[in-house]
């Protein structure tokens, strides 16, 4: 039997706040244990919770930049747990009126297909504390230690609808919302602090059918490679299961990155009854439609609009815009690089190929470039002239890499200027042809692809210098 | 409405409440009540009547994202049972 599989996943997002999102202490990742608590974010009796206004614009803007339809109304509810992370034995988050509702992201599959995948809602929560264990492993702790600087931090959980069949799409899902969060700037996006996770949830069907299978659920995953691979394992492990005549049980299960399998967490299921109930420390949020319209236009051009232009207005491929506009800091330094005076298709080659193989070799960020786009821009630039060739541009852009110089001193002092004088490669023609008798008579007898390995020559013996086109050129003429 | 020994147990297990067999009975009987009463409720006309969200008639309150100084750790920690270098010390939690 073939089946196919049904997934959903509910991205949690922390937003890039100064502040926490019930109390103004810091959120600044990586401080000293327990230095960032007040007696709000401690859930200390008698507290009052503030709303964080800047908390609700980021909110907003996200469910505008996912589709989303803003809530007029909306509200907190608690969400009643026991867990110590959490020190009022609740999570302040929103239930049956959420900020947004109702969503979308168009993805593109490797196979060119487009696929829309539907949000259901996006709500506003607190993040909870860390629980570090004192033992060597978790088994060995009798007791656990609590730091609670994470707890009050802002999220935002965005919750699709289980639209994906392949764990391809998934990670297209889950690569488009975080380039959108960092087009609109709400969320550092930083997924090895934990500032994006996943929640996948997983079931499968026999293929055609709409039938919903038991599903399992995989918690905390915060890399893309992560939710491909749990989800190829899981859903092979269902198939197994299913195929051994035996059925999925419904449960929360973990991702082993390490061996590759998933394992289940074996917790009492029984105990998930979060009694919702409206927050009444918390009053209700109403947004107007100005307000909300202001909201939209403050919004940045978004990355499938970018992509569109630069197909419209530079002629570049849907691939290459995709990739560069995949990162909205990618997307501006190719605008630098197109601004600084270089040809579009060639910029994004250069981005796409050189810049993007050394900054992936040395981990960097392509903000922290040591080639600026200004700099890249000259560079192209002079391929464009004829100054240098393609291959004479990739020395220097290696040397650009290495020292702050500009691209026409580094030409001038490597010597690396490409010979357009007719006569100089003339003289090297001549020599080549002279010593390689062999080669000339092979083409004089037909065979017309022998050029190329004159053309090389010439170009070995110009140390790359030569124009190859003159050689081209040169060499037609004068073998006739 | 009617409360079972099951329900009893539910209800005490979400609130983590031990509750002795002797006062199982006691407690089911008392709880019946107390939802019959707010049953009563179920008997108004509510049909012109809005949802409310809050009992009081605001909304919109916020504060600036501004930081503000946190509580001194020493503080912070002043009435945790049990502390560990700066961290609140509480009993495993790992299940099964
Ligand atoms: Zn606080």
């Amino acid at each position: 039997m073939s089946y196919e599989a049904v997934i959903g996943l509910e991205i949690h997002s922390e937003l890039k706040t100064n502040t926490k999102i019930f109390c103004g202490c810091a959120t600044t990742f990586g401080a000293e244990h327990n230095t960032h608590v007040c007696p709000v974010c401690l859930g200390l009796p008698g507290v009052l919770p503030v709303l964080n206004k800047r908390v609700l614009e980021f909110a907003i803007k996200a469910g505008l930049a996912l589709n989303c339809h803003i809530n007029g109304f909306s509200k907190f509810d608690r969400k009643n747990y026991y867990y110590p992370d959490l020190p009022k034995n609740w999570q302040t988050s929103q239930y049956d009126l959420p900020i947004c509702e109702h969503g979308y992201v168009d993805i593109v599959k490797s196979n060119g297909e487009k696929k829309r995948i539907r949000i259901t809602r996006i709500h506003m929560e607190e993040d909870a504390g860390k629980l570090v264990h004192s033992g060597n492993t978790i088994k060995d702790s009798d007791t656990s230690n609590v730091d609670y600087n994470r707890t009050g931090v802002p999220l935002i959980e965005i919750v699709s609808e289980p639209d994906m069949s392949t764990p391809e799409e998934a990670r297209l899902y889950m690569e488009k919302v975080k380039s959108i969060l960092q087009y609109i700037d709400v969320s550092n996006c930083k997924m090895e602090e934990g500032n994006l996770r996943a929640d996948l949830n997983v079931s499968i069907r026999p293929r055609g059918t709409d039938t919903l299978g038991t599903r399992t659920e995989m918690k905390n995953i915060n890399s893309f490679k992560a939710v491909e691979e749990a989800l190829t394992y899981e859903i092979e492990r269902q198939e197994e299961v299913v195929e051994d005549g035996g059925h999925v049980v419904q449960e929360t299960r973990t991702w082993d990155p390490e061996r590759g399998i998933t394992l289940s967490m074996r917790t009492k299921e029984n105990a998930n009854d979060y009694r919702y109930m409206p927050e009444p420390d918390l009053v209700p949020i109403i947004t107007t439609d100005e307000e909300i319209e202001a909201f939209r236009k403050s919004l940045p051009e978004l990355p499938d609009a970018r992509q569109a232009r630069l197909e419209n207005e530079f002629g570049l491929s849907s691939y290459d815009a995709g990739v560069i506009t995949s990162s909205r800091q990618m997307a501006e330094y190719f605008d630098a690089v197109v601004a600084a005076g270089a040809d579009a298709k060639l910029a994004a080659n250069w981005i796409m190929g050189d810049l993007s193989k050394n900054l992936n070799a040395e981990n960097m960020s392509i903000t922290d470039s040591p080639v600026e786009p200004e700099r890249l821009g000259q560079m192209i630039g002079l391929i464009s002239k004829g100054t240098i060739s393609s291959k004479i541009a990739k020395k220097v852009f290696e040397e650009m890499w290495k020292c702050p110089d500009s691209p026409e001193k580094i030409v001038q002092d490597k010597g690396l200027v490409q010979i357009t004088d007719t006569k100089a490669i003339e003289e090297i023609v001549d020599k080549v042809i002279a010593s390689s008798q062999k080669i000339v008579d092979d083409y004089k007898g037909g065979n017309k692809k022998a050029i190329g390995a004159l053309v090389g020559q010439v170009m070995k013996q110009s140390k790359g210098k030569a124009n190859p086109q003159l050689v081209n050129q040169l060499l037609a003429q004068k073998l006739g | 409405m009617k409360v079972t020994k099951k329900d009893l147990e539910t209800v005490a297990l979400l609130s983590r409440l031990s509750i002795p067999a002797e006062k199982e009975e006691q407690y089911t009987q008392q709880l019946s009540a107390i939802l019959d009463y707010i049953d009563n409720l179920s008997t108004v006309n509510t049909d012109e009547i809005q949802p409310i969200a809050h009992v009081l008639p605001i909304s919109n309150v916020f504060r600036d994202d501004v930081v503000k100084e946190s509580l001194d750790r020493d503080l912070a920690l002043s009435n945790a049972p049990l502390k560990d270098e700066g961290y609140f010390k509480v009993p495993k939690i790992l299940e099964g």
